[in-house]
């Protein structure tokens, strides 16, 4: 067997480590452990000179193991790795020691940090001395990609890819395609109207030859890894035959049961039969089966009789689509925080308490008041309340900024004052206008004649104190500014409720392996420089799913996901993690144990030269461990976590 | 002095790890006494390796894997919640106190919850006291 030698470099990381724990003694220290060949420390390891310190020790010194103590191998293992190999070493002969978030971050303490950070060098480098060279495999990859969530994040990104022509398969859970954004009257700051900028987009979905979008659709299971991710879609039953429906409408208007719009929400009402709003893609009709007469009592076909086309269906059935991708990005978007959770703010006992997105529908020239501010009882407000942070930055409720609700406060008290005679008041804690043309909206709004009032809104009551106040409604607040609180009557409330995530949010985590920080919302890889890569390789996050954003950041971070997904597929390879199970066939008694445990099917009881004994699928395998454990023999391993690793460092952590 | 245990921490790679990383990333502080073992999953975790831990010195082993539901390799935290709930039993038997191993969920956003079971096991087994004079005057 060849000689080991090992090189040991402590990294300063500037005062991160080395203010906490004596780097030069811990170098000291691994310089006298057992294979140790050479030990340093350095300033910044992960600069340039520092790895060329660990690349002219492996020339110079014939060095054949390497540790690097510095920060968490979740930031820089790949970075020592690739100087390895630079190097000529098998990046797998290299161990990173975690002496910096694990260590000198969390302990203040100089000489038990120090301590404790020879503890882990000694670790690593006891591991290291079992690391064996791995051999690091490449497979082709599919250059498809799916695209869950059709609002403006899943449509952009869809655009994207499909631009580059490789296949996009969007698929969206509602009957067409926009999400939220198709629901808003104008957009903050510079009052384009949504529909018009969303609209064209949402064509050239429906009409792109690279996008196949299959709405109506969930995606039901997800097996596979980057490069090569299985995917079965189901397609729900719209009991219409979207080959064959026009779209023309028809049969909406004679479908003789009218029920609540969800696009209107709930302020217009639509057909059981149904096209969800005039710009809908794709254009064609789909059956309410909870609400449709026929599914209910066997009686009425009415929309059938008067279908020209004879596009509906109601022997129609869900379908699965089985899908082969290469990446998925998720754009699943938010819910609205539902204000009745707020019962003292009187959203759904009182009329004239609206949600913000109540009021986009009202100022939307086609939505149910063609476009009026007006009262339940028609008249036009003769003062409005905009209350802000509703169920945002609020203990009870959600603690997080919702980020658009200032702006969009500010867009309604303008369009208030546009089409009404109106006083506005609006109730804000903070002033939040941080975007390009932001602040300006703000000046413009303020010289408007818009009141400010800063102080959170205790209650909203139609108990009249005063003779101003009967028949309105008193929004009550704290007025910080003035120290006092103050009584506003107002005709009409509107309420800025937070996003949250969307109501199936851990659902859809699961499905993708990634995961969701407390609030609820996903996890980025690194909240700051990998803002929409997750846990899981070729799994990517857009949009309100990974956090609140208004529609700039939203189509920002779509077009990012997009770029990630097309440089995977540009490299048209991926590689396979050599870190997966192997099995000692002398040891293996084929009891299929490990067959049992796997979540993956990886291995299988296999006949080989009429030995039966265990094999691992390398493509199926995630390298998690489960059936190492199980393993009664002792023939099943995984590949850079073997027993002997594992077992060598629990040895040198507790010798000392 | 007073006893300070040596405690070996066996951490998932997804949640976990995470976790740990984000205690310090905080600037949260705890007790220096867990040693933290990067694992992929705390479903390869093999009670072996916790019995090692205890054979060679070690006060007390904590396991913390991704919170139910949320394992990166579907159910590797299951696997373990079963084996560790064993293991503690067989422990016990051996004259081991339970609280001695400990398995709890650390999510990767749960860098305050980290630093509480860190000082948690860590408080127990002091109290409980070292582990190897115990054992070596039973067998």
């Amino acid at each position: 067997m060849e000689e080991i030698k090992t090189g040991v470099y402590i990294c300063h990381c500037g005062l991160n480590i080395a203010g906490t724990v004596n780097v030069e003694e811990v170098a000291r220290y691994a310089g006298t452990l057992p294979n140790v060949v050479v030990a340093r420390d350095y300033r910044y390891m992960c600069s340039d000179p520092g790895q060329a310190l660990i690349k002219d020790d492996i020339k110079n010194l014939g060095l054949n193991r390497v540790v690097v103590a510095s920060c968490s191998p979740r930031m820089h293992e790949p970075t020592f790795r690739r100087a390895c190999q630079d190097a000529g070493l098998n990046p797998y002969l290299f161990e990173h020691a975690n002496i910096r978030e694990h260590c000198s971050w969390v302990h203040d303490d100089r000489q038990i940090a120090t301590e404790k950070a020879k503890d882990l060098v000694r670790a690593a480098v006891r591991r290291v001395f079992y690391n064996e060279p791995l051999e690091i495999k490449e497979r082709p990859l599919n250059p498809n990609v799916l695209v869950v969530g059709g609002g403006i994040a899943g449509i952009q990104a869809a655009l994207d890819i499909a631009n580059g022509e490789h296949r996009v398969y969007l698929v969206e859970k509602e009957p067409a395609i926009g999400g939220h954004m198709a629901q808003l009257d104008r957009t903050f700051p510079t009052l384009d109207c949504s529909e018009c900028i969303l609209t064209p987009k949402m064509t050239e979905v429906g009409q792109h030859p690279f996008i196949t979008l299959l709405a109506y659709s969930e995606v039901e299971e997800v097996a596979g890894s980057v490069g090569n991710f299985k995917v079965r879609v189901k397609k729900k039953a719209r009991y219409v035959d979207e080959e064959k429906c026009t779209g023309c409408g028809v049969c909406e208007e004679k479908c003789p049961w009218k029920v609540d719009s969800e696009y209107e929400v709930g302020m217009g009402k639509r057909g059981v039969v149904y096209v969800p709003f005039a710009q809908a893609i794709p254009h064609v009709a789909t059956i309410d089966k909870e609400r449709c007469v026929y599914f209910l009592k066997g009686k009425c076909r009415a929309c059938e009789k008067f279908c020209d086309a004879k596009a509906i269906d109601f022997e129609q059935k869900d379908e699965i689509v089985e899908l082969e991708v290469g990446s998925i990005i998720l754009t699943t978007g938010y819910d609205v925080f539902d204000s009745r959770r707020i019962p003292q703010y009187g959203y759904g006992r009182y009329d004239n308490v609206l949600t913000g997105l109540e009021f986009e529908r009202m100022t939307c020239a086609a939505g149910p008041t063609g476009g009026k501010v007006l009262l339940k009882d028609g008249r036009q407000p003769e003062s409005v309340a905009i209350i802000h942070c509703v169920g945002s930055r609020d203990e009870n409720y959600h603690e997080y900024c919702s980020r658009v609700c200032c702006m969009y406060a500010l867009k309604y008290a303008h369009l208030i004052k546009e089409n009404t005679q109106a006083e506005v008041y609006q109730m804000y804690i903070d002033m939040r206008c941080f975007g390009e043309g932001f602040e300006e909206f703000y000046r413009r709004v303020c010289d408007e004649g818009v009141n400010f009032i800063r102080g959170k809104v205790a209650k909203v009551t139609d108990v009249a104190l005063t003779e101003g106040e009967q028949g309105k409604l008193a929004v009550i607040a704290e007025d910080t500014l003035l120290g006092g609180i103050i009584r506003v009557p107002v005709d009409m409330v509107i309420l800025c409720p937070a996003l949250e995530a969307r109501f199936g949010a851990e659902d859809v985590a699961k499905l993708f392996t990634i995961n969701r920080r407390a609030d609820g919302f996903f996890m980025e890889r690194h909240v700051k420089l990998d803002p929409v890569a997750t846990a899981t390789e070729g799994v990517y996050i857009a949009g309100c799913c990974e956090g609140p954003k208004d529609i700039p950041d939203t189509v920002a971070q779509a077009s990012a996901a997009a770029a990630k997904a097309l440089s995977v597929i540009s490299r048209g390879r991926v590689v396979i993690e050599p870190t997966t199970a192997q099995v000692n066939e002398v040891l293996c008694q084929a009891c299929g144990r490990c067959e049992e445990i796997c979540d993956f099917h990886a291995p299988k009881v296999i006949s080989k030269d009429g030995l039966r004994v265990s094999s691992v699928d390398a493509a199926l395998c995630k390298g998690c461990g489960a059936c190492a454990v199980v393993c009664p023999t002792g023939a099943m391993s995984v590949r850079h976590s073997t027993r002997e690793q594992i077992n060598g460092m629990v040895e040198a952590l507790l010798e000392v | 002095m007073s006893f300070e245990p040596k405690i070996v921490g066996f951490l998932c790679n997804w949640c976990s790890y995470a976790g740990a990383d984000l205690a310090g990333i905080s600037r949260l502080k705890c007790a220096p006494n867990v040693h933290i073992i990067r694992m992929m999953c705390s479903g390869g975790i093999s009670p072996l390796f916790i019995l090692k831990a205890l054979e060679a010195g070690a006060d007390g082993v904590l396991i913390c894997g991704c919170s139910p539901g949320d394992c990166h390799y579907k159910e590797g935290n299951y696997k373990t919640l079963r084996r560790i709930t064993l293991l503690k039993k067989m422990l016990e038997q051996l004259g081991i106190e339970q609280e001695r191993v400990q398995l709890h969920w650390v999510c990767a956003s749960c860098g305050d919850e980290f630093v509480d079971v860190v000082n948690k096991i860590t408080a127990e087994v002091k109290e409980l006291g070292p582990l190897q004079a115990g054992v070596k005057s039973r067998v």
